[in-house]
Formats: structure tokens, sequence, C-alpha cells
């Protein structure tokens, strides 16, 4: 080796530092891919032995008679638990959808200085309070409220626990859609101003189709919160399970199944292993709602 | 001449009734806050004394205090920070300082979105799946804690690379002049320049772990257990998981103590959240660059 060659190696201490830091950030950089894969390697294994032989398509599809502890036949027809999270999420959407876009509008477009920051905090703090709270609020709050305003004789059902998660989803669907309409560059209300529109004309001819995608997105990730939400809905929804015909029903989602179930499941039983396969399907869903809003927020930077 | 025309009286008009409604709104959705916060303290107050926050449940927690959960959540809590903020602090930097611009890249950050997104409930079956039965750490706070970590993940890494972004690049750039490593800068210009907002994010991770429930459920939270846990093996009870106890498992249950555990749990959260949003205005109103 010439010395010429030797000198150039400028290899000290702190270049190999540098290369372990290198790898252990990379390792800590792709942890979330390892934790999601995992997550999904996990509950599928334990959900699998079921999925592949117990498990009935039609029967989990169509049926509504969850009754995994029966001892004669236990049946696993998940029809019911699904209807439940539909009417739960069903409701709380068609409260929270408008309530957070028209708030979010408010903040972005009308409130300043003050107000708007002491707005976007108060909502916040909304979005912080835990769901075992919520579920307490339904329960002990909600509750008797309903059964005096509407004259019945629960109030547990989709009523109180669609506005509860309805209160759940708004804050964080009211913070992303105020996201969306601050990505819309200012010169577009500036151009729609200098024509003489109004600020509304503006909002609504301009500003709300050119943010048409990331609201899409705000209520889709909405919609994921509240399909996925357990205490909350474990606590305000009652619990029978069958396909409800009004909003005073009690009914039982999915999600909240699998918490009130899940002790009682002995360990690598049908039961237990139904559980995971619920948990499976829950995965599933919201990891397609989140990669949908992705796209739709990518299609937007990109443009 | 401008002159006032019938349509541009409408459009005045309608810009105020649209502003009022949407105003409503603002009011409809924030009025619960301080209507909650009233009733939990109007009704919770009463049963919160010193001896309610330091003595054992007793009588079949139908009285006495929540010592126990109150220490848990601190055992559950802490060792979910150990566990997630060097991880998360790990993949923030690398999406700032490193990522190419690249598939992997693009994987990542769906699955941040993703680790946000999974319900609650298949994060506890996945603990139950991976911490607790595979790898046999049974039901203990470190199954648990591990759990909420990897919950909490996303939180610290979004705050943490906001945080990062906000040193300038040419920071970095005088930096490697002067001839340091890559690592070098991040430890010595990036990381410091971005420590305070980074602990915004660790608070408010805090307090998103001590509120979650159902993670912890069937991963090392215990309904009743009236001793202190003594290391990261032992079960423990939870503030949050004693509220849903309370409220629904137990009957005769006099109604002051419920609300009395929901203020306390609300109270620990939202203090620790507003303190992170005032540390996060205080730090960018204090920016230098």
């Amino acid at each position: 080796m010439s010395r010429d060659e030797e000198r150039v190696d400028a290899r000290d201490v702190a270049w190999y530092v540098d290369k372990v830091a290198s790898t252990l950030i990379f390792v800590g950089g792709i942890s979330a891919v390892v934790f999601i894969v995992g997550i999904f390697a996990f509950v599928t294994r334990e959900g699998l032995a079921f999925v592949v032989g117990r498990f009935d398509f039609v029967e989990f599809f169509t049926s509504i008679a969850w009754r995994p502890t029966s001892l004669l036949r236990p049946t696993f027809g998940a029809l019911g638990l699904i209807a439940g999270t539909a009417a739960v999420t069903g409701l709380a959407m068609l409260v929270s959808i408008p309530v957070s876009m028209g708030v979010a509008i408010y903040i972005a477009e009308f409130a300043r200085g003050r107000t708007r920051e002491v707005l976007k905090v108060l909502v916040e703090l909304l979005a912080a309070v835990p769901s075992v709270v919520w579920g307490f609020i339904g329960l002990m709050i909600m509750n008797p409220l309903i059964i005096d305003v509407f004259d019945v004789p629960l109030g547990l059902g989709v009523l109180n626990s669609g506005l509860i998660l309805g209160l759940m989803a708004a804050p964080i669907m009211t913070t992303l859609a105020e996201d969306a309409l601050k990505a819309v560059p200012d010169s577009y209300r500036e151009a729609g101003e200098a024509m003489g529109a109004t600020r509304w004309q503006v909002i609504t001819r301009v500003v709300l189709p050119a943010a048409k995608r990331g609201l899409v997105a705000a209520a889709l990730l909405g919609v994921g919160r509240g399909f996925g939400e357990t205490m909350a809905v474990l606590m305000a929804s009652g619990h029978a399970i069958h396909l409800p015909t009004s909003v005073f029903d009690s009914v039982r989602a999915l999600t909240a199944t699998i918490a009130a179930e899940l002790g009682e499941a002995p360990v690598g039983s049908d039961h237990y292993r139904a559980l995971f396969t619920l948990g499976i399907f829950l995965f599933v869903i919201t990891f397609f709602i989140n990669l949908t809003a992705d796209v739709l927020v990518r299609r937007v930077k990109k443009e | 001449m401008f002159q006032s025309t019938e349509q541009n009286f409408r459009a005045a008009r309608n810009e105020k009734v649209a502003k009022l409604l949407l105003g409503a709104l603002t009011v409809v959705l924030i009025l619960p806050v301080f209507m909650i916060l009233t009733t939990l303290v109007v009704k919770g107050a009463p049963a919160i004394s010193w001896e309610f926050l330091t003595t054992n449940p007793k009588d079949g927690m139908t009285a006495g205090g929540i010592l126990p959960a109150l220490v848990g959540t601190v055992w559950l809590v802490a060792v979910a920070l150990v566990a997630s903020v060097p991880v998360g602090v790990a993949a923030a930097v690398y999406l700032t300082e490193y990522a190419p611009d690249n598939w992997l890249t693009r994987a990542i950050n769906l699955a941040i979105i993703n680790l946000a997104g999974v319900p609650s409930i298949v994060h506890a079956l996945f603990g139950v799946g991976a911490f607790v039965l595979f790898f046999e750490l049974g039901t203990s706070i470190l199954a648990a804690s591990l759990t909420l970590a990897i919950m909490a993940l996303p939180v610290v890494i979004v705050a943490t690379r906001e945080a990062l972004q906000a040193v300038p690049h040419s920071f970095r750039e005088a930096c490697w002049a002067m001839g340091a490593t890559r690592w070098q800068t991040i430890r010595h210009v990036v990381l410091p320049n971005s420590v305070s907002g980074i602990l915004t994010g660790v608070i408010l991770e805090v307090s998103r772990t001590a509120g979650e429930t159902a993670p912890i459920m069937f991963t090392g939270a215990a309904f009743f257990l009236p001793f202190l846990p003594q290391s990261v093996y032992d079960q423990t009870m939870a503030l949050s998981l004693h509220l849903f106890v309370v409220t629904t498992q137990v009957p005769g249950v006099p109604v002051a103590m419920p609300y009395g555990v929901a203020l306390v749990l609300v109270a620990v959260v939202l203090i620790m959240n507003a303190g992170s949003i005032w540390l996060r205005m205080y730090l960018r109103g204090k920016k230098k660059w």
C-alpha cells in the first residue's frame, strides 16, 4: 500500500460512531413499519386457526347469532355486531361531519387572532378527553338525560353512543379539515376577493372546491376513528346483539364485543380465536380507510 | 361608480348569516367541554380528599381511595415512555435527516398513520398475542406498557419531526462545513435545538397513555389489586380501568366516587395536555430564527 492511499483513509472514531448511529437510527426509522406488520402478524397468528377452521363466511356475514359460548352449538354470526358498529358510526358521522366542517371553516376563514388561537386550543383539549371518560359521560350523564327527554326505558344505545362518538371524532376531523383549508393558497382567496366576491362567496366557490380532497380525507379519518373506538361504545351502547331499527335501540359493536368477551374466553378456544378474527376484520378495514385518506392527501400535495 | 345593487346586498347578508351559523356550530362543539368539566367538578369534587388520593380501595371498591390506581398509572406511563421515546425520536430523526424520497419512506409514513388509526382494542389483541403470550411476559406492567408504547409511538414521531424540521437547514450546513459527521451534526446541533419541541411531544404522549384503557385491560391492568406494584413483572391497577370498573362492574358504589375518579383522570390528562400546548406556543413565540 502506498503512502498516498493511506492518507486518503480518514476513518477515525467519529466515522465509526457515525456508522453505528445511522444504523440505529435506520432501525428506529423502520420501527413503525415493523410494528404495523407485527400487529397484523400477531393478531392473525392467534385468529388464523379459526379463520381456516371453524370460520364460515356465510354465517359470519349474514347471521346475527353470535353465541360463542353456547355449549351445544356455538355460532359465530357477526352481522349484528357489524350492524351495531355501522349504526353507531353512521349516526356519529351524521352529527360530526357537518359540525366539524362548519367549525373548521369558521376557524380557518372567519376567526382572527386571539379568538382563533383559543378555539384551536379548546378543540385540541376536546380531543384529549380519554375514551373511558366519554363512556362514563354516556353512562352517567347522557343515559338519564335521554330517558328523561324522550321518555324511553333505556338511554343506552345508538343515539347515546352515536352522539358521544360524534363528539369524540369531531375535534380530529375539525383539525384535519382546517389543515386542508389552510393548504389552499391565499392567492386563490385574493383573486376571488379582487373580483368583488364576498368572503362567503370565496369560501363556497373557491376554497371549498380547492380543498375538496383534503376535506374528504379528514372525514374518512374521522370515520376510521369512530369505527375503532372501544371504551365509549362499550359503556354507552347497551349490549343487545341485533339489527337496530330505531335510534333508541341498544346495540353491540365489534370493538365492544372484543373488549367485553376477551377476558372470559379461554386462550386457544374457538371463542378466543373468533375474537381475534374480529380484530383482523377491524384492522383490515381501518387499514383501507387510512390508505384511502393517505392517497387523497398525497394527491393534494402533488397538485 | 359603485352602486349597492340588490345582488350585492344579498351577498353581504348571506355572508353574515353564514358567519353567524358557523359561529353557533363552533359554540355547539365547544360547549360540551365546559358542561362536562363543570359536571365533573361539581359532582366529583366532594369525593376528592387527601385520603381519597392516598389510601387503598376498601369494602369491595365501594369506599376508600385510589392510591394503587394512581401509582399504577404512573408506572404504566413511565415504562411506556422509556420504551417509546428513544424509538420515536430515532424514527423522526431518520425521517427528517436521512430518509430519501422513496417507497420505503412512503411506507414508513403510511405505517405511522396506521399505527395511530388502528383501533385501540386491536392494539390490545396485539399486546395479548405478542407480549403476554409469545414473549411470555404474562399480564404485567411490562406487557401493558409496551402495548401502550407502540400505540403512542406516532405521537412522539409526529411531534419530534415537527421540532426537527423547525431547525433551519443552514445550521446543519454550517456544521457539515466544519467537517462534522452526520451524527455529530445531529447530536450537537439538531437535537439541542429541538429538545424542547420534542418535550411537547413527550408530555402529549404522557397525557394520551394515561387515559388509555382498552390496550391495558388484558395485558397488565387488574380490576382490583390493593398492593403497589414492586416490579415491571407485576400486574397493577390503573386509573382509567378503575373508572371503567367502578362505573360498570361494581354494584353499590356511592355516586360521588366514580365522578371523583373521572375528575382525577381528566385533570391529569387535561393539565398535561394544556401544558404541552402552552409549551409549544411559548416556543413558537420565542424562536430566534
